[in-house]
């Protein structure tokens, strides 16, 4: 049954894999487990090791070392025909001398469905991405959002126990790939096969995943649920990947955290001794007056750069007393407005305890 | 002025500048024309004129009256049927080795990473730059009874009489597939080479073993490359001239061979001009055949970039 892929679901445990080109070190020693059913996004700027590491899991490049088990089942040197784990391509790979019905055919031919079974199948599959009544179509008379479709329907027709996508969506505009974001992440939830998610779309991972696994020069920085990812960042630069952030040097010493002379209100405990950088997000930034500064808001003297206007929100750049930049966004709610500082203005902003995030200082 | 510029004589309204702009586009018509005639008197100068003047020639007789003979010889002489076959033969067999001997090099090159590939590609291209008749003799000292095969191969004792291989059919054969086979790996290859590699890896990844891959993937989509380079093959060899001449001994009479004895031993330019518009007519036709057998597909599914 097309719709019973939950069943089927299978862990994905990867361990200690490494691979080098040439001379040069693309995957690092890296471990991560997949849960089943789980949609997991691997998310890293380009020639962090990501795809490298997806090609390794359908078996297109081979590893230098490390285990791969699905399952629980070793597949590291299983030739990729036998993986049964279905790829979404970048470019959508459609084979172009083939329609639509044959293309999503396909895999179902190479483990010899009958062909009432395999036009029955087809037909749910096409149904099941918004295709109906689209099998006779060529592969150049479709459009790009319809070619997506298909390479994905060619995947789900056989049931893999574990799907890939490298970067299926980059090649939409952008909101036909609004759309199949939120279509792909509810097919996801129809079907529940483990996914492995590829992307450089940080917005895009935070939509869509389950899990994020942030990936940075061939290692995984942090992995965590969006929410957990985007607010409490464990290194500078998934806090820089994610999401705007601005840093302050920050100190901790005798268990407490300074900001120069001010001593820093937060609700984490302070981290071990030595310096460290402050996590701030424009939208937890904000003007306060002299009455907000007691209790747990933490008060940073600035002075007021460029005020931008945006529309549904406005940016305010405003420069410390030790001349480091911070960006602060708001809402244009009237109340907001009212109060808009101007250019050259000397204002405090407030950031309250529970907010602040302390990463370490590469 | 502009209000004036609306409306024309009959003071209908009408669209600005139709007038302007339709002169604009006849000059750029014009522009274009001037740009082309230089190829287009090329065109008519060295094929058009001379090939109606070759069928012109083929409708007179040796006597210099207008008639048919020439044509008519074709059906009432077996000689002419028998070249006419020998040519078809000759092309084929050479059509069918330059496949079975490029396709498998063509798939390595479009294989092998580009430095290593560039650096075979030459090798393919390299004989292209020596005389197809220094090549034909190089196979000729290869081949001949007393040539570098036979010796060795009594040397070592395989055999004790040397192997027919030069001076007839087979040695025919031999001499052209060499020169043919870059004439079909060059289109192939670059065909190949425009193949995804990522579909090959969907299809692996959907379950096809490499075999099936090939078969069902890399076949398909190298077959347009395939029918240029065999029509290409095809076509040069119904032509051919110095090898068979050369490495058939005189036993393998192909049509260009024909044309030669007719013009330069008989001096019957009818007779030859004959041959000469027989062989272009089934040539065209020929290539009119695998327009219509693979062009339509070639141009309709495989041309999606």
């Amino acid at each position: 049954m097309l719709l019973s892929l939950a069943q089927s679901a299978l862990p994905i445990g990867i361990s200690g894999v490494e691979k080098r080109f040439g001379g040069v070190s693309v995957l690092h020693d890296l471990s991560l487990d997949v849960a089943a059913g789980e949609f997991l996004t691997l998310l890293g700027p380009s020639g962090s090791g990501k795809t490298t590491l997806l090609m390794i899991l359908a078996g297109f490049v081979r590893a230098n070392a490390g285990s791969i088990k699905v399952g629980g089942e070793e597949i590291i040197t299983m030739p990729p025909h036998k993986r049964n784990i279905g790829m979404v391509f970048q470019n959508y790979a459609l084979f172009p001398h083939m329609n639509v019905f044959h293309n999503i055919a396909f895999p179902l031919k190479q483990r010899r469905v009958s062909a009432a079974e395999t036009a029955e199948r087809v037909e749910r599959a096409l149904d099941l991405v918004q295709l109906k009544g689209l099998g006779e179509r060529r592969v150049d008379q479709l459009s790009g959002g319809q070619r997506q479709r298909v390479a994905l329907a060619r995947v789900i027709v056989f049931e893999p126990r574990i799907v890939l996508m490298d970067e299926p969506l980059s090649a939409l505009d952008k909101s036909l790939r609004e759309h199949m974001q939120i279509e792909l992440r509810n097919l996801h939830r129809r079907l529940g096969m483990t996914t492995v998610y590829v992307t450089h779309d940080q917005r895009e991972a935070i939509t869509m995943s389950d899990r994020v696994a942030v990936m940075n020069a061939g290692r995984i920085e942090q992995i965590d649920q969006p929410e957990a990812l985007y607010a409490r960042p464990t290194t500078k630069f998934v806090a820089g990947f994610i999401g705007e952030s601005s840093f302050i040097p920050v100190e901790c010493r005798n268990d407490s955290v300074w900001y120069e002379d001010r001593k820093l209100r937060m609700a984490a405990a302070a981290p071990s001794a030595g310096r460290h950088l402050m996590v701030v997000r424009p939208e937890k930034l904000r003007v306060i007056d002299g009455v907000e500064q007691a209790g747990d808001v933490n008060a940073l003297p600035a002075i007021v750069g460029d005020v931008i206007y945006q529309g549904d929100s406005f940016v305010c750049y405003a420069t410390l007393k030790d001349g480091r930049q911070v960006t602060l966004r708001d809402y244009c709610r009237s109340d907001v407005l009212a109060k808009l500082p101007a250019p050259g203005e000397p204002i405090t902003l407030g950031i309250d305890a529970q907010d602040v995030v302390l990463v370490a200082d590469q | 002025m502009s209000i004036a510029g609306l409306r024309d004589n009959d003071g209908r309204k009408s669209a600005l500048n139709v007038h302007a702009l339709r002169a604009d586009a006849q000059r750029e018509s014009l522009g274009l024309l001037a740009l082309l005639s230089p190829g287009l008197v090329l065109v008519f100068a060295v094929i058009i004129v001379p090939i109606g003047w070759l069928f012109w020639l083929s409708l007179f007789d040796e006597a210099g009256q207008l008639s048919a003979a020439n044509y008519a010889r074709f059906f009432e002489q077996a000689s002419y049927i028998k070249t006419f076959v020998t040519t078809f033969k000759v092309a084929f067999v050479v059509t069918g080795a330059c496949v079975l001997f490029g396709y498998p090099l063509a798939c390595m090159l479009s294989q092998l990473p580009r430095r290593a590939a560039s650096i075979c590609l030459i090798f393919v291209i390299l004989p292209f730059w020596t005389s197809v008749l220094v090549r034909t003799y190089a196979w000729l000292v290869i081949l001949q009874r007393k040539g570098l095969i036979n010796s060795w191969l009594i040397d070592l004792g395989v055999i004790s009489q040397p192997l027919p291989l030069a001076n007839n059919f087979a040695g025919v054969v031999i001499g052209m597939t060499h020169i043919m086979l870059p004439f079909l790996v060059l289109p192939l290859y670059a065909s190949m080479k425009t193949i995804d590699v990522d579909c090959l890896r969907a299809g692996m990844n959907l379950g096809a073993s490499p075999a099936a891959t090939f078969r069902q993937i890399f076949f398909p989509l190298s077959l347009p490359g395939l029918a240029s380079g065999v029509v290409i093959v095809f076509v040069l060899c119904l032509g051919f001239f110095v090898t068979p001449a050369l490495m058939g001994g005189g036993k393998v009479i192909m049509w260009a061979m024909r044309m030669e004895q007719t013009t330069s031993l008989y001096s019957n330019w009818g007779a030859g001009a004959a041959l000469g518009v027989v062989l272009l007519g089934v040539t065209l036709a020929l290539l009119g055949l695998f327009q219509r057998l693979l062009g339509a597909r070639a141009t309709g599914v495989w041309s999606q970039r």
